[in-house]
């Protein structure tokens, strides 16, 4: 292998099924809450779910990349993909 | 003088001469993607600087205005996009960086060992880009000639702006380009958030304000409709052009500018709160409704230069200005860039890898790919939009092969993945020129499935097609060993 990176394929791990939660909360927001009402700040229910749930994917992304640390995986070799 | 032009101009100057600080004698691999050593500020200014374009802002507000809920769907795809760029990126990077790789063609190339593959994909990523590029140029034409009150034509704008582009592209590359993406961001991010929260405020006395007079004029105008532009458009669309989305070629080649795989993590968790600059793009489109209300069609997307002449003098009309040329400049300055890189490689590919010679024919091309973009622009008409909308659905038919890549590695069958390139493609521009929608092909069908993304369509000919001809042909037929 000429070159090898630093760093390789994040292996999947359990903690990384977290991002499901904003990815679906994202996904399917109209039809979990295409309304009006309540009002989020002053916005319509809907673009209120998608604001806060962008905020809210921010915040697990960080709370995933602090639960990976900055440890190496395992190293990527043309081999074996 | 003209404040406006007074402030723009002293803006494209300061952009041109802060992007040459980039410049010194260099090889292609660092003028096109920075000799791969970009840390996390400058890959997310890069990504920010090519994602949010003249059409993210003129588009954006133009989309609220003209058809308010639907538009949320721009803030959600891009969000979805940072969630898979946590693994996405990292694993493109990789294999980027251990092939040497320098353009999106290469990548497939390599990754399938098949140079017919890369030709293909090259020929779909420059029948995007140029598009892509026609459209911030057209953009940068409409912004200059609004703030000018005519003063510069939109055609005179094109040409200084276009010619701007191609002398900094040329002299600092990659470098130069994520400089002025710095600048462009700051400019915006105080535009539009200063804008976003002003407007409303200054019309209506705050947002929540401002949306129960939206309410009160059309209360259904805020929620998606049963038919139409519906929830089932809504899944469909978010996930189709959340899978495009690092697809462009200009994107998928910034990837290769990193320096390490954390980069993108990083990135992961900062580019969704950078995302909520569309949530005051949208602010100000839905105020412009209100105020500067008769804009219909492709004029929407004049609302917020409208209502920023409406309500402000020209210092801030100059600001505005400003900032918007460089939403059009930096993209553009990319996607030149990209599609110059890819140019040379395709001429003189592999093994000259890092050579004076091909950084010169790169650069060379940098003025051919604008000269062919300046003649769309100046012919084309309002067919610009269904290009560009067409070339997001052709990029977005490169997924499956690449995730073929990810998953089955160098296991992969090219020839799969050319049938199924292909089949998406022609599927993409039948569809798109015949202006199909499903409800016009099947409408006997309930709406939640005519209301898909007609994109779904192409997807699943492109996948059907590489399921069979895996199917079919298990082995690679070509094989050639790499050095």
């Amino acid at each position: 292998m000429n070159d090898a990176p630093a760093e390789a394929p994040a292996v999947f791990r359990r903690h990384h099924l977290l991002a499901l939660v904003p990815l679906l909360a994202l996904l399917f927001a109209p039809y979990i809450a295409n309304r009006l009402e309540p009002r989020v700040l002053g916005m319509p229910l809907l673009l209120g779910w998608i604001v806060v749930w962008v905020l809210l994917t921010s915040v697990v992304m960080f709370v995933m990349l602090h639960l990976d640390g900055d440890a190496p995986d395992v190293e990527f070799t043309d081999a074996e993909r | 003088m003209n404040i406006p032009l007074a402030i723009i101009a002293v803006t494209l100057i300061a952009a041109f001469l802060f992007c040459l600080r980039g410049f010194r004698s260099m090889t292609l691999e660092q003028w096109s993607v920075g000799g791969r050593g970009f840390g996390t500020v400058f890959v997310f200014l890069l990504l920010a600087g090519e994602i949010y374009t003249t059409f993210t802002f003129l588009g954006g507000s133009g989309w609220a205005y003209g058809r308010g809920a639907p538009a949320f769907y721009i803030i959600t795809y891009g969000t979805v996009a940072y969630i898979m760029s946590y693994w996405l990126l990292p694993a493109i990077w990789r294999r980027a960086t251990t092939w040497r790789v320098l353009s999106q063609p290469e990548f497939f190339a390599t990754a399938y060992d098949s140079p017919l593959l890369g030709k293909l994909v090259a020929l779909v990523s420059i029948a995007a880009l140029i598009p892509y590029l026609v459209l911030q140029l057209k953009g940068l034409g409409i912004i200059m000639s609004e703030v000018s009150d005519g003063l510069v034509t939109s055609t005179a704008a094109i040409w200084i702006g276009t010619a701007a582009t191609v002398v900094y592209v040329v002299l600092a590359g990659i470098k130069g380009s994520a400089l002025n993406a710095a600048l462009k961001d700051i400019l915006v991010l105080i535009a539009v958030v200063g804008l976003g929260i002003a407007l409303p405020y200054a019309h209506f006395g705050g947002i929540g304000a401002m949306f129960d007079r939206v309410i009160a004029a059309n209360p259904k105008f805020l929620v998606l409709p049963d038919s139409g532009q519906s929830q089932s458009w809504f899944v469909s669309t978010v996930a189709l052009t959340a899978m495009g989305f690092y697809m462009w070629p200009h994107t998928f080649g910034s990837i290769f500018s990193a320096k390490d795989a954390r980069v993108f993590r990083r990135n992961a968790a900062l580019m969704p709160l950078y995302q909520l600059i569309l949530l005051f793009v949208f602010f100000v489109g839905f105020t412009a409704l209100l105020v500067v209300p008769g804009l219909t069609g492709s004029d929407t997307d004049l609302s917020l230069l409208r209502i920023v002449r409406a309500t402000y003098g020209p210092w801030i009309v100059g600001f505005v200005g400003a900032a918007g040329l460089l939403t059009a400049l930096v993209p553009g300055s990319m996607i030149m860039m990209s599609a110059a890189t890819m140019l040379a490689r395709l001429c003189r590919p592999a093994n000259t890898q890092s050579g004076a010679a091909s950084l010169t024919l790169a650069r060379l091309f940098v003025p051919v790919v604008a000269g062919v973009a300046l003649v769309f622009t100046f012919q084309g008409g309002s067919t610009l939009v269904t290009m560009l909308l067409m070339g997001y659905s052709m990029v977005t038919q490169l997924f499956p092969a690449l995730m073929a890549v990810l998953w089955k590695g160098r296991a992969a069958n090219a020839n799969a993945a050319i049938a199924g390139i292909v089949a998406g493609e022609v599927t993409v521009a039948a569809l798109t020129l015949s202006s199909s929608s499903l409800a016009t092909l099947l409408p006997s069908l309930p709406t939640a499935i005519t209301d898909l993304n007609i994109g779904v369509v192409a997807m699943t000919a492109n996948v059907l097609a590489m399921f069979v001809v895996t199917a079919l042909f298990p082995r690679r037929l070509v094989t050639s060993p790499l050095a």
